[in-house]
């Protein structure tokens, strides 16, 4: 990446080599403080559609940058041990992983705060992270234990977090757009001053309440901004196959659009702000994030059948989110090798402990069959024959 | 437990409950003090206990009694209320409910500047703006998850269907999102939405348009399903369906938006989960919703001509079945017709049959015998409509038989 800061560590001879690491040793500062402004410059363009793109000149911070690296390690480590639990059989159904795409989570939650609302479809594990879900809950929901974000009775896809304002977590592909514009709705109504992202992949911008939920979306200036996280395959089909028109951001005609390079979390998180300040003057915006998933669809799908191992391999090496933050934050000189594989210890030592408490957690007591089918109030017991509690016993 | 019906209102009688039930009184005796006792008031369960009560300004009037002649079928205790047809009062509910709650809000097809398709929210866009009472697009499965997705976050929206059969677009986020997401999330999010609209056999509108989606609706777990048959529940049952936590289908039948009947002036709301005793009896318990309930009030007069002493019962609660009531009925009639529009197959009826067989099987002297409309479209000619749903001499017929 093109840097506007001068490299500060010269290359003399091989005598002053040793005589400069020692100093400069001595005299860097600790990487996770620093909080002077960084501006780096992405490496694709944006593409706009009926707008302006935002400039290229991202700014961050030392603190920010390694706080990416830190959580984006965190997800992908997370993302792999579930792979492992799915093959020991400890977590069952459906698993969709979203190993790969971990810069459009946590670029999106750089650029805004808990009060503005997520929804997502089901590859919602990072996202539910990125919230500020901890990993225990994930582990705990994944397994069907009670200590799980959903109490276990939601599973894989049924990740929620209400008071950091994420709302889940949807099976059923593209029914969580027409909620989000409601997020939006609610967010106008309530004259909160924020905004709502309303998640879907390159499978579901094919569905029509997707263009339901945009035109009403632009017509009463929701507040609403739909991210399409095309990472190229609706299941196993290619997006040329399903789409007449692969050009998502274009899709909302008369709605902006704008293409983001979707490994690039700075990328990622310049486009949210932009997208953030233009939902709430000006009213929806798509975003098309350009990303990839390294696994299948999910943990039944083996992810080779529709695509070469060649291909994973090349996206990985070349534009691997991750690795990306790691070339710059070397590059910067913010860190070195040693402490970003220390951090990579660290999540992995984090993440397995997450696993092993999440295995205690005790599976839901019998009588959560019937908890929470109704809320319990004015207007809503559930009678058996003489008007008691429904109370069943399970064999 | 001897009777089932009882009178719960005014504060002194939660005192002297268990002395003053008289089955065979229907007329209410404290008319004028109820109005002088507004403030304080109590809130009995039909069964007789009392429910403790927060809320300060509602009545919660359990079980109406009718009188034994034909006059409206439920009625307060003060005399002077106000006439109304249904569709008025069903708009009365909701006004007063909107001004009551800023969160409530209604979304819908012509709902605003059209004054609604059947005239129940006239005149709500120009008071409350167009943003509490929304113009929708007509795009069904987006705007009711666009509803769904608001009372996720604390709204109470209100999602009108043109049609209820237009509300099958909407399916996929009723089921999935409406019924489920309060379990699925472990108790995170509650969803207070309350979906309405007409359905039901009309006057030769044509199979479409002649709908009746309790039957697709009732396996939903999470949802709760009122049908409304009079100008004095449907006010009751609107606005209790806005004031539950959990979501409401409200089921309006096409033709009977312009009842007129006398409801009271001040504010009341009903349990959703109650049935109405229409006319208290002792040969047979007729169970019945909607629009049929008025069939089987024109059978009754015959039958009672007849010398057959029918106990009408309006269920009102399609989901969850107020089996209590029904089954204190069974318990004392030990026959039951069941007369509904529903279709035949998997109908409300079909549901309600498997209910009563299960619970109170050793009280019944006959099988249950269900009276639906046929499993066909409707179709346009009057006279095959006329044949699709049941008529009262079907009614008449099927209560001689039984009671044989």
């Amino acid at each position: 990446m093109a840097l506007s800061r001068a490299a500060s560590s010269p290359s003399h001879g091989g005598l002053l080599k040793p005589l400069a690491a020692a100093i400069s040793a001595s005299f860097r500062r600790p990487i996770s403080t620093d909080a002077t402004p960084i501006t780096v410059e992405t490496s694709v363009p944006f593409t706009a559609h009926n707008c302006e793109a935002p400039s290229r000149t991202v700014e961050t911070t030392a603190q920010e940058l390694v706080g990416f690296f830190r959580i984006m390690a965190l997800m992908r480590r997370m993302e792999i041990a579930a792979d492992s639990l799915y093959k020991a059989k400890l977590i069952r159904g459906f698993c969709h992983l979203y190993d790969g795409q971990e810069a459009v989570a946590i670029g999106m939650e750089a650029a805004i705060t808990k009060k503005d609302s997520i929804i997502t479809a089901y590859r919602d594990h990072c996202t539910f992270l990125g919230r500020g879900g901890t990993l225990l809950e994930v582990f705990s929901e994944l397994m069907g234990r009670q200590a799980g974000c959903s109490k276990g009775k939601g599973g894989s896809m049924h990740f929620y977090r209400k008071e950091a304002g994420f709302y889940g977590g949807h099976g059923i592909v593209g029914a969580q757009i027409p909620l989000g514009i409601g997020l939006a709705f609610a967010q106008k109504y309530k004259k909160d001053e924020s905004v709502s992202f309303a998640l879907y992949g390159d499978g579901a911008a094919n569905q029509g309440q997707l263009f339901e939920a945009l035109n009403m979306a632009a017509l009463w200036d929701l507040p609403a901004i739909l991210v399409c996280e095309n990472n190229h395959y609706g299941m196993g089909t290619a997006e040329w196959r399903a789409a007449k028109s692969p050009a998502y951001y274009k899709r909302g005609d008369y709605v902006p659009g704008l293409k983001v390079d979707g490994m690039d979390a700075l990328a990622v998180k310049q486009a949210c702000k932009f997208a953030k300040e233009h939902a709430l003057k000006n009213g929806p915006i798509i975003l098309e994030m350009d990303t990839y998933r390294y696994h299948g669809h999910s943990m039944s799908d083996p992810g080779s059948t529709y695509r070469t191992r060649d291909e994973i391999s090349g996206v990985r090496q070349e534009r691997d989110p991750i690795e990306r933050i790691r070339k710059l934050l070397l590059s910067l000189d913010l860190a070195t090798e040693k402490e970003l594989k220390d951090t990579e210890k660290e999540v992995r030592k984090e993440v397995d402990d997450a696993i092993a408490q999440a295995k205690e957690s005790p599976m839901p007591d019998p009588s959560e069959l019937f908890s929470n089918v109704y809320v319990k109030g004015y207007g809503a017991e559930s009678f058996g024959a003489d008007r008691k509690e429904v109370r069943a016993v399970l064999p | 437990m001897a009777a089932a019906i009882f009178q719960g209102f005014g504060a002194s009688t939660a005192l002297s409950l268990s002395k003053s039930i008289d089955s065979k009184r229907v007329k209410l005796p404290f008319g004028r003090s109820l109005s002088e006792r507004r403030a304080s008031f109590v809130v009995v369960g039909s069964d007789g206990r009392l429910v403790s009560d927060s809320s300060r300004a509602r009545k919660l009037v359990t079980n109406a009694v009718a009188t034994k002649a034909d006059s409206a079928a439920s009625t307060s205790a003060s005399k002077p209320g106000h006439e109304l047809l249904l569709f008025e009062a069903l708009q009365e509910g909701l006004e007063e409910e909107m001004d009551r709650d800023p969160h409530v809000c209604v979304m819908g097809e012509d709902v605003g500047h059209y004054g609604g398709s059947y005239k129940v929210t006239k005149g709500l866009a120009k008071k409350f703006g167009d943003l509490r009472v929304l113009d929708t697009p007509i795009a069904e499965n987006s705007f009711t998850g666009m509803g769904i997705g608001a009372a996720m976050t604390g709204l109470r929206p209100i999602v009108e269907g043109m049609n209820m059969g237009f509300l099958l677009l909407a399916y996929n986020q009723i089921s999935n999102n409406c019924g489920m997401l309060h379990y699925t999330s472990g108790g995170q999010f509650k969803i207070p939405i309350v979906i309405r609209g007409p359905g039901g056999v009309g006057r030769q509108l044509g199979a479409e348009h002649s709908q009746r989606l309790e039957s697709y609706f009732q396996s939903i777990p999470g949802i709760q399903m009122v049908a409304c048959s009079t100008p004095y529940n449907a006010k009751g049952l609107m606005k209790a369906a806005i004031r539950s936590d959990n979501p409401v289908i409200l089921f309006e039948h096409v033709l009977l938006y312009n009842l007129k009947e006398r409801i009271p002036d001040e504010e009341y709301v009903l349990s959703l989960e109650e049935a109405e005793m229409v006319r208290p009896g002792e040969h047979v318990t007729i169970l019945t919703y909607s629009r049929m309930r008025y069939h089987v009030m024109q059978a009754a007069k015959t039958l009672v001509n007849k010398g057959y002493d029918p106990e009408v019962i309006d269920i009102r609660s399609l989901k969850p079945f107020d089996l209590y009531t029904i089954g204190n009925s069974v318990k004392k009639t030990h026959r039951v017709l069941i007369v509904e529009e529903c279709m035949r197959t998997g109908g409300i009826g079909a549901s309600l049959t498997a209910a009563i067989n299960e619970n109170f099987h050793d009280y019944l002297d006959a099988p249950i015998v269900c009276l639906s409309s046929q499993d066909v479209p409707t179709p346009y000619a009057g006279t095959l409509e006329e044949w699709t749903v049941v008529q009262p001499a079907q009614i008449v017929t099927a209560v001689e038989q039984l009671c044989q």
